[in-house]
């Protein structure tokens, strides 16, 4: 079990330390000189000199990375060339509302995913089960973008029962904070749930087949139990994967649901900073991100053998 | 040991009859291939994605002929003008008839879908047969490249790319290519691990044959039918990629229409003119909705062990 932690978590050193090599190339992709840019109208060659000793731009590219990779190591992801403040500390501003956004679209994605898949499973061929498809498959097809404006055009403009935009934090006015949520958080969950629907099916159906299910109906045990406990707790065990490799979907989910609803979260920050080429921003999110992920692969391999009592004796 | 369930639908594993010798795989290929052909055919929701599909592709290819109007051709005179029978899907806010964006939009979409797929599939599929078949040094350094690649999530990855590369069309290509190119890999790569251990690959090499011939020979075609099933899945999620980012201003640029851009502007005007964002928005979903039903049925029909 230790080693198997181990050796995941060792496996998934070399990739992040590859994530951080591509992020840092990401700034040589950039047409043109910086430092040109940044001298502006002066383009005096002992200002670009300065510059360019003061970003180690004169330095050998290993050189360069080293640098960038150190000041990573030690939580200093740069400054945003707009407003001036450390990217660590905007980050940390804007990542507790798309937090906050992500685990309410999970909570409404596995609310509808899980007990539909289970339905779609179980009734196998009926119609039920193409019902839930046709869903599932309307869901994964949708734009969520567009799921939201329809949403903001019908819900807020039309009946007026929920607000179209902004953002209020729990702390200040838990009721406020839910109904601005609620529109952005189901248009993310819509999708994910679609997609764990589909898992949850085909997994259902897979351990549905088996020999121990069949004995158990054999022996009089009620469908619904056997579906419920005997199936369910099985078919689980993928899913949960399933769910943490969703959850970087549901991040980029996130880029997209709050520039529909303008709330001031991880993804606005993105984007915002791309149309304002503010570039440590960008390659600050982007690592915070895959950082983020790899842990969270890590975190969901664990929980995989944790959670299957034939791997967890190996 | 555990492994990860990879979130790609089709499975990498062989085929249920995989051809024992050479000689009998030869004779059997084709008529497997029927036998999924003819079910492809019975499978009502396949056809219809398959449909849907050919519709989208035949729009995007005779726009100037399908268009009533021309795209980028302002006119302050119908200003948000509602569907009518003169422009059946309104005008937007600079007078452009959205079905004439709409139709040219198509292009856009589809170009998107099919050349990002080809560029991950172009380098995916052989990088992962390189590394599925080679294993040892080359397997770990392209799956870890692949594993850096996965850990980002497409879109964000697609925006940082877009945003380093600058805003156009072709850039929102080669962002999606990129960061689909993993999926391909992965695929490729479990599919040559369990055909290399093949009796028939093993004689093979027993026989002398050079490893580019095995590969071309007799691995790719074991991988093909999982990467068909694959391909056309993620040209959904790709044409969703595109209209995303140009949603967010950093694929197609004004005034050349795409639905995704279409959308951003709309987004501006749901209360005043809601029909500029629900006709792209159709557009966008049947098209995707097109290529999804198109690759389950794919799947069903040359994949015997991922049936729904």
């Amino acid at each position: 079990m230790l080693r198997l932690v181990v050796h995941r978590a060792l496996v998934a050193i070399p990739t992040l330390i590859i994530v951080s090599m591509m992020i840092f190339g990401l700034q040589k992709m950039l047409p043109g000189d910086p430092v040109l840019a940044m001298a502006g109208e002066d383009q005096n060659p002992q200002v670009i000199a300065a510059l360019r000793e003061k970003y180690h731009l004169d330095k050998p590219l290993p050189t360069q990375y080293a640098l960038w990779i150190g000041d990573v190591l030690h939580g200093n992801l740069g400054t945003s060339l707009r407003t001036g403040e450390p990217v660590t500390t905007l980050i940390a501003q804007k990542l507790p509302v798309t937090l906050q956004l992500a685990m309410f679209g999970l909570v409404i994605a596995i609310g509808i995913g899980i007990p539909l898949g289970i339905l779609s499973a179980a009734n196998r061929g009926k119609a039920i089960d193409y019902g839930a498809n046709v869903l599932a498959l309307s869901g994964m097809s949708i734009p969520n973008f567009w799921l939201g404006i329809l949403l903001i055009f019908l819900v807020s403009v039309r009946w007026q029962l929920l607000p179209s935009s902004g953002y209020v934090p729990p702390g200040e006015d838990l009721w406020m904070s839910f109904k601005t949520m609620v529109m952005p958080a189901f248009v993310l969950g819509a999708a994910l749930g679609a997609q764990l629907m589909r898992h949850t099916r085909s997994a259902m159906l897979g351990v549905l087949r088996t020999d121990y299910i069949r004995t158990a109906r054999a022996k009089g045990l009620l469908r619904g139990t056997v579906v419920l406990k005997h199936a369910l707790r099985n078919a689980l065990i993928p899913i949960v994967t399933v769910l943490a490799l969703l959850f970087g979907e549901l991040l980029a989910g996130a880029v997209l649901t709050e520039q529909v609803f303008t709330i001031p979260g991880f993804g606005k920050l993105i984007v915002d900073a791309v149309f304002n080429r503010d570039y440590a921003v960008v390659q600050g999110v982007v690592l915070v991100t895959a950082a983020g992920f790899i842990v969270l692969n890590l975190l969901a391999d664990v929980l995989y053998v944790l959670l299957n009592p034939r791997l967890r004796r190996a | 040991m555990a492994a990860l369930p990879t979130t790609s639908t089709a499975s990498p594993t062989p085929e249920g009859g995989s051809p024992v010798t050479t000689v009998a795989g030869a004779e059997r290929l084709p008529r497997r291939r029927h036998r999924g052909l003819r079910k492809f055919a019975r499978n009502r929701a396949a056809v219809a994605g398959a449909v849907i599909v050919a519709f989208a592709v035949i729009v995007a290819i005779f726009a100037p002929w399908l268009s009533p109007y021309d795209p980028i051709a302002t006119s302050f005179m119908t200003v948000r003008q509602a569907p009518s029978a003169l422009h059946w899907f309104g005008t937007d806010e600079l007078g452009r008839d959205v079905l004439a964006r709409m139709i040219f939009g198509a292009r856009a979409s589809l170009a998107a879908g099919v050349v990002s797929v080809g560029i991950a599939v172009i380098v995916g599929v052989p990088l992962g047969l390189l590394a599925g078949y080679f294993g040892r040094w080359v397997d770990a350094i392209i799956s870890r490249l692949a594993d850096a690649l996965l850990s980002i999530p497409f879109l964000i990855l697609a925006i940082a790319m877009a945003a380093f590369l600058g805003a156009s069309l072709t850039n929102a290509m080669i962002a999606i290519g990129v960061s689909a190119m993993p999926r391909f890999v992965r695929l490729a790569r479990a599919q040559a691990l369990t055909v290399k251990a093949e009796e028939y690959v093993e004689g093979a090499r027993a026989i002398g044959l050079t490893d580019t011939r095995i590969i071309v020979r007799y691995i790719l075609p074991n991988v093909l039918p999982p990467i068909i099933v694959q391909a056309s899945l993620t040209v959904a999620t790709a044409i969703i990629a595109e209209a995303s980012l140009s949603f967010l201003g950093l694929g197609q640029l004004p005034p050349l229409p795409s639905w995704g851009s279409m959308l951003n502007t709309a987004k501006d005007f749901v209360e005043q003119a809601p029909w500029m964002s629900i006709f792209p928005g159709i557009a966008i979903f049947l098209t995707v909705l097109g290529f999804n039903l198109l690759g389950d049925g794919l799947r069903d029909a040359l994949d015997p062990r991922e049936q729904s």
